[in-house]
């Protein structure tokens, strides 16, 4: 990971209407710092499209269009589209969502996007559970957590959905993840996508103290760890969804020490929280084989 | 000597009423996915379906939580979700897909401000038409509202009675208000409530036709996996159950979907009528401005001001009679409601125009006052 020179210009200001530590204003953060003034959001129903708040409090200096839950890839396509037209290629338009306006209602709207490859970034800050609602599951709650509609006795047995796979799928041109805890490889990735042309996914784990039961000055340690023990790997996905790269240069930590500090997790016993990290072995595993795999590839003529 | 509390009276919210309610209407199957300010109806059900060996499911939207809620019923099981604004317009397809293939299930809808993402977190009441003509297509609605959390309670399980008796989709519209202030909720004998079943079908599964002509125009759906075989379609179809193109036999069951509402009226509709009989002004209200223009009648008898209340519980089918027998013995109408008047339209054309109807609107995402009942009541005389 090489140091980023990490622009001082604030494109999101203090004054917002998050939680205490939470990450994803984190994200936002420093992800305008790498986009620049020139970026179009479109928010989904999500956390952050109340995070950034009323005029003249709004704590955002780009424009935003807040749409429709199951919509903002689909508005992004259309706004893009439209900025095309009226000359405007400079603009970047970036979709800016939560994980159940990406994984669960908003993925159809994405997947069309992706397979139009519609010149939009789209960034999935994933906070793992319906928050604004009030904690409530989504396909991106990791296994074994609790939310309020995956109460204790009989708490999340089903993985997460594995986003980047389906992404991958798609052949579009940049995915990458990315995390709060490492500001300069998140800013270098949304620098990297912005001057790519075609659908980039960008999906950033987002720790929400509110609804993982995390004090809220762990936010940014428990993203650390999150990476660390491999729970959420850092990693690009280039050449149309064919070349795999991970960064293995940390040393790993126990999956324990990433679960035990949340509340969400609890009520997970020693053996239950052994058999997670099993699965996030092999999940490790299988992408360091595509990594390798990919190596042995011709890559994509540009 | 201290009292013993009551085992039956409980302070709840209203969505914890509709959630109790639901359980012991006996519905065995929720599918929803979340939405303010109806969540808790879900976080409820998270709980106590599964106890009892019902089903949970949160779904990945909100279309998909209408599709499940119809699977599930298919197999006789009582089914319900429960959402807000956005996601009843997401779910209108399906809506009208059960009102079609005459599926009975149940559709909360706790109505927030409107149009869009409007104000999640404030009532309103202006899913009222949405809830009449939301799915295209003409058809028959049962739409029920309640004012309180004992209502809500009350109008859950009779919900799910009217789905199965008149086989299909019935909606219960709250508000932000009534699903969010707790209060005393008093839980009935769980013996002692009526449930209605539907029916099924006595002749043999060689002889069955799903849809077959029947005296009360309802059909007789038989259980999935009871060894009955029939199709299930949302295309105009015969007594089979499949489609047709016969125009005679089209336009039998699209006028039937209306007819078995129409003809059931007086089972179906039920109004509220406080001091109506010497009335000079009668305030047409429900859901919780009712709550607000209970309080304006007896402020209104306190200032030496006739005025009496008349509360629909049933929004849909529309109680013409009542508000056409109401509009007979007063001088004006009243007709207060947190939209821009979609139900004194109605009020309008039931009371044929024999009297003068005062509006008392507001969109604002605040509830109605007595205070601003009174004043229009004092407008209107």
């Amino acid at each position: 990971m090489r140091p980023a020179k990490i622009p001082t210009e604030e494109l999101m200001t203090s004054g917002h209407l998050a939680c205490q530590g939470c990450g994803a204003t984190q994200a936002m953060r420093f992800a305008l710092k790498a986009m620049g003034p020139k970026t179009a959001l479109v928010i989904p129903a999500c956390c952050w499209s109340v995070i950034d708040g009323p005029f003249p409090h709004t704590s955002l200096k780009v424009p935003i269009c807040h749409t429709l839950f199951e919509a903002a890839a689909s508005t992004a396509s259309g706004l893009k589209a439209g900025l095309e037209m009226r000359g405007d290629t400079e603009t970047v338009v970036m979709a800016w969502a939560g994980d159940g306006g990406t994984f669960d209602i908003g993925i159809q709207a994405l997947s069309g996007a992706a397979e139009r490859n519609e010149d939009i970034m789209y960034c999935c800050y994933d906070n793992e559970a319906y928050m604004n609602t009030g904690i409530q599951r989504s396909s991106a709650t990791p296994v074994g957590a609790w939310t309020t509609t995956t109460p204790v006795a009989h708490y999340k047995k089903r993985p997460k959905k594995k986003i980047i796979d389906i992404m991958a799928a798609h052949s579009i041109p940049y995915i990458a993840t990315a995390s709060v805890a490492y500001p300069q490889d998140l800013i270098e990735k949304f620098r990297r996508a912005r001057e790519i042309k075609g659908t980039r996914f960008m999906h950033v784990l987002a720790p929400c103290p509110t609804g993982w039961k995390l004090a809220p000055e762990l936010s940014v340690a428990m993203a650390r760890l999150a990476v660390t023990s491999r729970v959420f790997p850092l990693i690009e996905v280039t050449d149309n969804g064919s070349t795999w790269k991970v960064w293995k240069d940390f040393e790993q930590t126990p999956v324990a020490d990433y679960m035990k500090p949340q509340g969400r997790f609890r009520h997970l016993t020693d053996k239950e929280i052994d058999s997670i990290e099993e699965e996030v072995d092999r999940n490790w595993q299988i992408m360091l084989s595509r990594e390798r795999l990919s190596a042995d590839l011709p890559g994509l003529e540009r | 000597m201290k009292k013993k509390r009551a085992d039956n009276i409980c302070m709840m919210q209203g969505n914890q009423a509709c959630a109790r309610g639901a359980m012991m209407a006996g519905c065995r199957f929720f599918a929803g996915y979340p939405i303010t300010p109806s969540s808790e109806i879900a976080e409820n059900l998270a709980l106590s379906m599964p106890a009892v060996g019902g089903r949970f499911i949160q779904m990945e939207d909100e279309i998909g939580a209408m599709g499940a809620v119809i699977g599930a019923s298919l197999t006789g099981l009582k089914s319900m979700t429960a959402t807000s604004g956005p996601g009843f317009s997401l779910k209108q397809e399906n809506i009208g897909y059960a009102a079609m293939a005459e599926v009975p299930c149940v559709v909360v809808n706790v109505q927030r401000g409107g149009p869009s993402t409007g104000m999640p977190t404030f009532p309103a009441q202006m899913d009222v038409q949405q809830a009449r003509w939301g799915s295209h297509g003409d058809r028959g609605v049962i739409a029920l509202s309640a004012s309180s959390a004992q209502e809500t309670f009350e109008q859950t399980i009779r919900a799910f009675n009217l789905s199965e008796k008149y086989m299909m989709p019935v909606i219960l519209l709250v508000d932000e208000v009534v699903a969010h202030s707790t209060e005393k909720v008093v839980l009935p004998d769980p013996g002692g409530i009526e449930l209605f079943n539907r029916k099924q079908p006595t002749e043999s599964p060689g002889e069955y036709l799903p849809y077959r002509e029947t005296d009360d125009g309802i059909p007789v759906l038989a259980r999935f996996g009871t060894g009955y075989r029939y199709n299930v379609t949302g295309l105009c179809h015969d007594e089979t159950g499949f489609p047709t193109n016969n125009p005679e036999k089209i336009e039998k069951l699209i006028r039937r979907l209306t007819d078995k509402i129409e003809r059931h009226r007086k089972d179906i509709t039920h109004c509220h009528k406080i001091m109506l009989e010497d009335a000079d002004v009668a305030i047409f209200a429900y859901g919780s401005v009712a709550r607000s223009a209970r309080r304006a009648v007896f402020l209104c008898r306190e200032a030496g001001i006739k005025a009496g209340l008349i509360e629909p519980t049933v929004l849909w089918p529309f109680p013409s009679d009542e508000v056409l027998e109401t509009a007979e013995g007063v001088k004006a109408f009243v007709v207060a409601e947190m939209n821009l008047g979609q139900m004194a339209r109605e009020v309008e054309l039931a009371s044929k125009c024999r009297v003068e109807v005062h509006r008392l609107n507001r969109v604002d995402g605040r509830l109605i006052t007595p205070q601003q009942v009174v004043e229009k009541v004092r407008e209107a005389l």
